[in-house]
């Protein structure tokens, strides 16, 4: 196989397997962190949803369709964050997602890539507000 | 015929290569390549007579004011509008359904209706539904059938394809004497469909309404009469017929022009203006404040020349030819599915899905082959979701593209399905 085939690469391996058979896929009772959000640049929409446990994630997952690279995204980023802390999450920087799906979708299609991690940090910042007012 | 080897040499981009490979240019409904001739007339423009138009006597605005009105004249003159006075310009399509739906919708109230289509893009939904939250009008959309094409009653008699005629289409049974507007798409841009715009709008006048065509992606592509259509208004961009970017049109009956309301207020948009109050400017000035985009009206002029040297109709016979063979050649490979309905029903446009992979996906594999198409949903959410999709390719034609594109494109894809299977069975 040529190993310069741009698409060989897109779509390598890792990501297909990931798109086909996705991990931590499905829903979580009483989730803490739920939030949904979308690509409109291709009609892709997740659904992220974390337990948490003393500002860590217990357990993440994900519900959606769309692409291969934001599906394999949400995937790998699953298996990725659990164990770390809501505070890290929210740090998290574009550079970090793709060097948790090690490819580059080039400057479109970086939306998809980026989909899942916004809005799981989105989530995290709504649960904590959240917080914060049922504190007061 | 048109020669569109010939025509190609007019178009500097398309030399281009990408990754390494020929560029074949097939996102044409998102917005079209620019020949020479348009490039160096906006050049020119800025090279020699670039000033504010409709203001200052000296030499180079007597200029560019010239060229200014007489854009509106050449595009009034390319639709069969009466005169320039029919013609304001715009940013695009988008802004001049906003205008639209801005200042028709001041004469709406509770209980009036709208009519559109299930096939209509964003920009011809989102203003009129904003227009019916100010004033309590209700959306209706006329439904369309499992080929794509709206669901039209016609009187069984004459129910044949051919000799149709406007009185016999039925009302359809949505609009009735509540609907004041209807507003509708000419072409499809993600089905390609070729809307009866003639006979709508003719069933539209007997519930007494007004129609907005959103001709974006008619215009370019064939000969389009707004008297022969009696449509009250119709909106396209110059960008998407070989014009610039920035410069759109609204056509409208001048009467209905007159007693409308502009929807941007400022320079050049009025003849008179105290402290308190101003008065409106003439037709079409009224509805263009602001400097506007002279630049812009002059490569729309050049775009306008150059469609019609080549004649319009012979780029939608071309289109028609390439569209047939895609369809064609598409219908070959397993697991691809085509919307839309048969090819001499639809403008130059093919939109797809192979089965298991999403549309961008197969976008970016045509990228890499050096084909751009469009995947998605086209701004056209509703639509995709009512065909229970996230989306789709889709391939869409000019008069520069070539049979042998076609073949790359029926090509790529085959070795795009071939591909997707082989790493879907490796990871199974």
């Amino acid at each position: 196989m040529d190993k310069t085939d741009p698409v060989e690469e897109l779509y390598r391996e890792e990501i297909m397997d990931h798109y086909q058979n996705p991990r931590n896929f499905g829903k979580i009772r009483d989730a803490d962190v739920s939030y949904q959000d979308y690509n409109p640049v291709c009609g892709d929409e997740i659904t992220m949803q974390l337990k948490m446990e003393n500002g860590t994630v217990k357990e993440a997952m994900f519900t959606g369709k769309g692409c291969a690279i934001s599906q394999a995204a949400a995937s790998m980023l699953t298996e990725e964050i659990g164990g770390k802390s809501a505070k890290g999450i929210v740090a998290m920087k574009q550079d970090e997602m793709l060097k948790i799906i090690r490819i580059n979708p080039g400057p479109v299609r970086i939306k998809c890539a980026m989909l899942a991690l916004r809005a799981v940090q989105k989530g995290i910042v709504q649960y904590e507000a959240n917080r914060v007012r049922e504190a007061k | 015929m048109i020669n569109a080897k010939k025509i190609r040499e007019d178009f500097p981009i398309l030399k281009r290569k990408v990754y390494g490979k020929p560029l074949v240019y097939l996102d044409n409904a998102a917005t079209t390549q620019k020949p020479v001739q348009v490039i160096q007339a906006m050049n020119y423009y800025y090279e020699n007579y670039n000033s504010n138009v409709h203001r200052a006597v000296h030499k180079l605005s007597q200029e560019a004011t010239v060229e200014y009105d007489e854009a509106h004249e050449k595009v009034a003159k390319f639709i069969a509008a009466t005169g320039m006075e029919e013609v304001i310009f715009t940013k695009n399509t988008t802004e001049s359904l906003n205008l639209a739906a801005n200042s028709l919708s001041q004469q709406l109230k509770k209980g009036d209706e709208i009519v559109l289509t299930q096939m209509e893009h964003h920009s011809n939904i989102v203003p009129w539904q904003q227009a019916a939250k100010r004033t309590g009008a209700k959306l209706r959309f006329l439904e369309i059938d499992g080929n794509g094409e709206l669901k039209l009653q016609h009187n069984s008699a004459t129910s044949g394809m051919c000799n149709r005629t406007s009185s016999d289409l039925q009302l359809p049974q949505l609009m009735s004497k509540k609907t004041k507007i209807v507003a509708f798409t000419h072409v499809s841009n993600v089905l390609g469909t070729i809307n009866p715009a003639k006979e709508i709008i003719a069933a539209a006048k007997e519930a007494g309404a007004i129609t907005v065509l959103d001709a974006a992606q008619s215009v370019p592509h064939m000969p389009v009469d707004v008297k022969k259509l009696d449509c009250d208004f119709m909106a396209f961009s110059a960008h998407k017929m070989l014009g610039p970017t920035g410069i759109g049109v609204l056509y409208g009956k001048q009467e209905l022009l007159e007693k409308m309301e502009p929807l941007l207020y400022g320079g050049d948009m009025i003849s008179e203006v105290s402290f308190q109050d101003a008065k409106w400017n003439e037709l079409p000035w009224k509805f263009e404040a602001g400097t506007p985009n002279v630049a812009g009206a002059v490569g729309l002029t050049a775009a306008v020349d150059y469609l019609e040297g080549i004649g319009v109709e012979n780029i939608h016979e071309h289109e028609k030819m390439l569209t047939k063979m895609a369809m064609e050649k598409l219908r070959q490979i397993d697991e691809l599915t085509i919307y839309g309905p048969e090819a001499a029903r639809r403008g130059g446009l093919v939109s797809f899905n192979i089965n298991g992979i999403h549309p961008h996906d197969v976008s970016a594999m045509l990228d890499a082959e050096g084909i751009a198409v469009r995947g998605g949903h086209h701004c056209a959410m509703p639509l995709a979701k009512l065909l229970g999709i996230t989306g789709t390719a889709r391939a869409s034609f000019y008069l520069y593209n070539t049979q042998e594109e076609i073949e790359k494109l029926a090509e790529a894809l085959e070795t795009a399905a071939a591909k997707m299977k082989k790493m879907a069975a490796r990871t199974a």
